[in-house]
């Protein structure tokens, strides 16, 4: 009997490749098996579901959470209450509207392209510390560093800390994911530890953005006093942690994808090299092409929803694969060539509706930078092995190492 | 002309001329290029100004963030057009495919396409419209010429009118800390296009921001000084208003007038044209070399009964012009029907406000999600049965799910529970659309029948 389709996306030997169990999944757009959740894959179908709502981020809304794998071990239950992503109106409104106070328009209009020019010295940096240009590992020499380094700043945490989160970052995103050998009391339990410990380390670092503010996020959020009064400290360090781990594990896929991405399609590469501009397109073909977020897995129903034909009782758990409706060929001509030419690139790359990727236009400008200036400085590169080793996450997906060469580095 | 070989040649050296040269024309003129159009191109617009976009006019450009000379429309690709512009055009020859031009020229056409728009309708006393200090607010040098008086810190400003662009004004007005008189002679601001209930949060938000808001009140007079400066209004509740600028601000009026017997299905309502934006002549039958998009045009609509349906919202104007230029092109079979669901947004007192389908057709509304009293809410409307239209403040993101259910011609109320759904979501309510008999700057969208030859519709000024 072949393994079921879910098990076959959670499967890690598929992760290098999973788009042709996403081309069988789309044969049923709403795909469900024994008492596992409701998976959803075409463009339009997802699209819609974003939009829907019947359709709740509150896992306190799920009749039951046997048979999902990924929700099973909801690792937020319990220490911290929930992050605005896991949170449906008004209480998510009033979070991510206070949260973007101090990160975007009208507000903070400035606060991204303000890092612009930090941003450059930081690729810069990387770029120039290479070393040994024969052997490259892009991920833990750039796509790492790079957005942990901008988020720290962003944020207003202390880079020297990063040996100490990256381990509750790493063990809380993994928890997001099965990886069917672990034991699953076991995952649950030290993603309950990492949460715990990342609480109380961003706790005492508020407590000290309290009393002597800078000009980060954090004092920020720990000081304003806006419309909505201001966040009530557990709030406030789920919000920090929401921030930390979704800018950590999320934008150095996105990276890492793209140089893979532009090596595997070396015209592409050029093009980019000799003019900058194109990273734009680029970017947003990735976004379609190489999602740094597969699928959401965390929703679910109100009330009965129709969806094609199959009616999704109320409180059933819903996955929601980006991924696959980015590959939708009714919405996407030829949907498996990478091509920044596209005249029409809508992807769901960020999801859509009101839980759309809140740090969208810092990846963007992140990744148009980190990208146009390898393919600048990088001379003659290539890779090492295709496909690389990927992490074992299913849901954040990404190389764990990207192995390449170069020529040189140009100034 | 129609046979073998007709389109061939009119794609390749055919003469195509676009009356006005704004949002429409524009978007018309590239997608003929895009779709291979190689003859002779005519733009034609009234004003000198090559296509510029209008919804900054009343928000950046009178913040002082724009100026009225960079709003200029961004270029999808070259068009290669003659472009004839400063000049308005007064007459059409139907017969002998002519345009008459305001400077006595006469341009010639093959296809022919109509996207003059609307304008602002003036204050009616022309005396009083005279004065210096008031204005009307539609083109770019309205734009610019208020954005210069309001920079100069007048004591007091009027709006008269509280449709969307008279909100906008007033709400930009107290943005840069000016004393705002808002005059409407409706129930509430906004009370044509989206009805009282709603009408009554877009009132709370004008006076929580300072504006002095009154409703249910006319200008009967506005009167100048010695120097010929405009210094009060008088209105009909009695009372006297001192302002230094008054902005009239009472809806549009369709520029048809230059097809005044020519033998056009135009009239005041827009000009009559088929789904696939082919106008009609007066006597219903359909041309099939003079097209109509944007603003000015009038068409059946599948959601409404195929009564025709007119709109004034920019995302219209763009796609109609897509599907006007698409069908110019093509033989009968390949022509597009337009059938846009009607959406437009507004920015005002730092709300977005955002509309989906027809809510000035609704008779019953229900707060789905969030609430009214948080002036943060979707208000879906509901018209015999089904829903039709839905409005969002502060929650545009949720639109694209109701405008489905308008597609589908979902049953109102509706049944399901949804997120954030608050005890003010149980029930439906009267919709508080005042009575269409009643004058007033109305709803931005209105269905105008069946005729396509409709002209005997005459406005009266409500003042």
């Amino acid at each position: 009997m072949t393994p079921s389709l879910l098990h076959q996306i959670l499967d890690f030997a598929n992760r290098a490749d999973p788009y042709p169990i996403y081309e069988e999944l789309r044969k049923t757009p709403v795909h469900h098996e024994g008492d596992g959740p409701y998976v959803v894959s075409t463009y339009y179908e997802v699209r819609s579901l974003l939009h829907d709502p019947r359709i709740s981020s509150d896992a306190r809304n799920l009749a039951s959470t046997t048979g999902d794998p990924l929700t099973e071990t909801a690792p937020e239950e319990g220490v911290l209450p929930p992050s605005f992503l896991r949170l449906d109106p008004p209480e998510h409104d009033r979070l991510r509207r206070m949260t973007n106070r101090s990160f975007g328009p009208p507000h903070c209009p400035h606060r991204v392209d303000g890092m612009r020019g930090e941003l450059h010295g930081i690729v810069s940096g990387l770029i120039g510390d290479i070393g040994d240009t024969g052997r490259i590992d892009l991920v833990d020499q750039f796509a790492y560093p790079f957005p942990v380094t901008v988020i720290c700043r962003l944020l207003g945490v202390p880079r020297e800390d990063e040996a100490r989160f990256h381990v509750w970052a790493d063990t809380i995103a993994a928890s997001l994911d099965p990886d069917p050998d672990a034991d699953p009391t076991e995952r649950g339990r030290s993603a309950h530890d990492a949460r715990m410990q990342l609480g109380m380390y961003l706790a005492g670092l508020i407590e000290e953005r309290r009393r002597k503010p800078g000009d980060d996020m954090l004092s920020e959020l720990a000081t304003a006093k806006g419309p909505d009064g201001t966040m009530a400290t557990m709030e406030l360090l789920s919000t920090a942690a929401l921030l930390l781990i979704a800018g950590h594990e999320t934008t150095v896929n996105l990276v890492t994808n793209g140089m893979l991405t532009l090596l595997r399609n070396p015209d592409v590469l050029e093009r980019l090299r000799a003019d900058p501009r194109l990273a734009v397109p680029v970017v947003e073909e990735l976004l379609r092409f190489e999602p740094p977020v597969q699928l959401v897995p965390q929703r679910t129903t109100l009330t009965d929803v129709e969806v094609r034909g199959v009616t999704i009782p109320k409180g059933a758990s819903l996955w929601l694969v980006l991924a696959s409706g980015n590959r939708d060929p009714q919405r996407f001509e030829n949907p498996d060539r990478f091509d920044p030419d596209r005249k029409d690139i809508q992807h769901l790359g960020f999801g859509s509706g009101i839980h759309s990727c809140f740090g969208a236009p810092l990846a963007r400008l992140e990744a148009r930078l980190a990208l146009s200036e390898l393919a600048r400085r990088l001379e003659n590169p290539r890779l090492l092995e295709d496909p690389p080793p990927y992490r074992q996450n299913a849901v954040l997906r990404g190389p764990r190492h990207l192995h390449i060469a170069c020529d040189g580095i140009r100034p | 002309m129609i046979g073998d070989g007709f389109l061939e040649r009119f794609r390749r050296e055919g003469r195509i001329v676009v009356v006005g040269a704004s949002l429409a024309g524009l978007r018309a003129a590239e997608t003929l290029r895009d779709k291979g159009f190689a003859g002779s191109l005519t733009m034609i617009g009234d004003e000198p100004h090559e296509p510029y976009d209008r919804p900054p006019l009343s928000k950046q450009v009178l913040l002082g963030r724009a100026t009225a000379d960079r709003t200029a429309l961004p270029r999808r690709r070259s068009v290669d057009a003659t472009w004839r512009l400063g000049v308005p055009a007064t007459g059409l020859d139907m017969a002998a495919r002519r345009v008459r031009l305001g400077d006595g020229d006469e341009v010639p056409y093959d296809r022919l396409l109509i996207a003059t728009g609307v304008r602002a309708r003036p204050w009616p006393r022309e005396e009083e419209a005279e004065l210096d200090g008031v204005f009307v607010l539609r083109t770019r040098d309205d734009g610019a010429a208020l954005a210069r008086r309001l920079a100069e810190g007048p004591k007091r400003v009027l709006v008269i009118g509280a449709g969307f662009t008279g909100s906008e004004i007033a709400s930009a007005c107290r943005e840069r800390g000016l004393a705002v008189t808002v005059a409407e002679r409706g129930a509430a601001p906004l009370v044509g296009a989206l009805g009282g209930v709603v009408g009554a949060v877009a009132a709370e938000l004008q006076r929580e921001h300072g504006v002095d808001l009154r409703c249910g009140v006319m200008v009967t007079a506005l009167e100048g000084d010695a120097s010929g400066r405009v210094r009060a209004a008088h209105l009909s509740d009695g009372s006297t208003v001192e302002a230094e600028v008054v902005i009239v601000s009472l809806g549009a009026t369709r520029n048809t007038e230059w097809l005044a017997g020519s033998g056009l299905g135009a009239g005041p309502r827009g000009i009559a044209c088929d789904a696939g934006c082919r106008a009609f002549d007066f006597r219903g039958i359909v041309t099939d070399d003079i097209y109509a998009a944007g603003d000015v045009a009038r068409c059946p609509h599948p959601l409404f009964g195929y009564q025709f349906l007119s709109l004034e919202h920019w995302g219209n104007a763009v796609s109609q012009a897509g599907i006007a230029a698409h069908n110019m092109l093509s033989e009968s079979t390949d022509r597009l029907p337009h059938m846009e669901v009607p959406a437009f947004w507004s920015s005002q007192f730092g709300v977005n406000i955002k509309s989906v389908g027809v809510p000035s057709l609704g008779t019953q509304v229900l707060i789905t999600q969030g609430s009214l009293e948080e002036h943060r809410f979707i208000a879906v409307y509901g018209y015999q049965g089904r829903v039709i239209g839905a409005v969002a403040f502060d929650n545009a993101r949720w639109l694209p799910f109701y405008q489905e259910l308008i597609e589908r011609t979902a049953p109102f109320p509706p049944q399901f529970p949804t997120v954030d759904r608050r005890a003010e979501g149980q029930r439906p309510v009267d919709a508080g659309f005042p009575d269409p008999s009643v004058p007033s700057h109305g709803p931005t969208v209105t269905l105008s029948g069946y005729s396509p030859a409709d002209r005997r519709m005459t406005f009266t000024p409500a003042h």
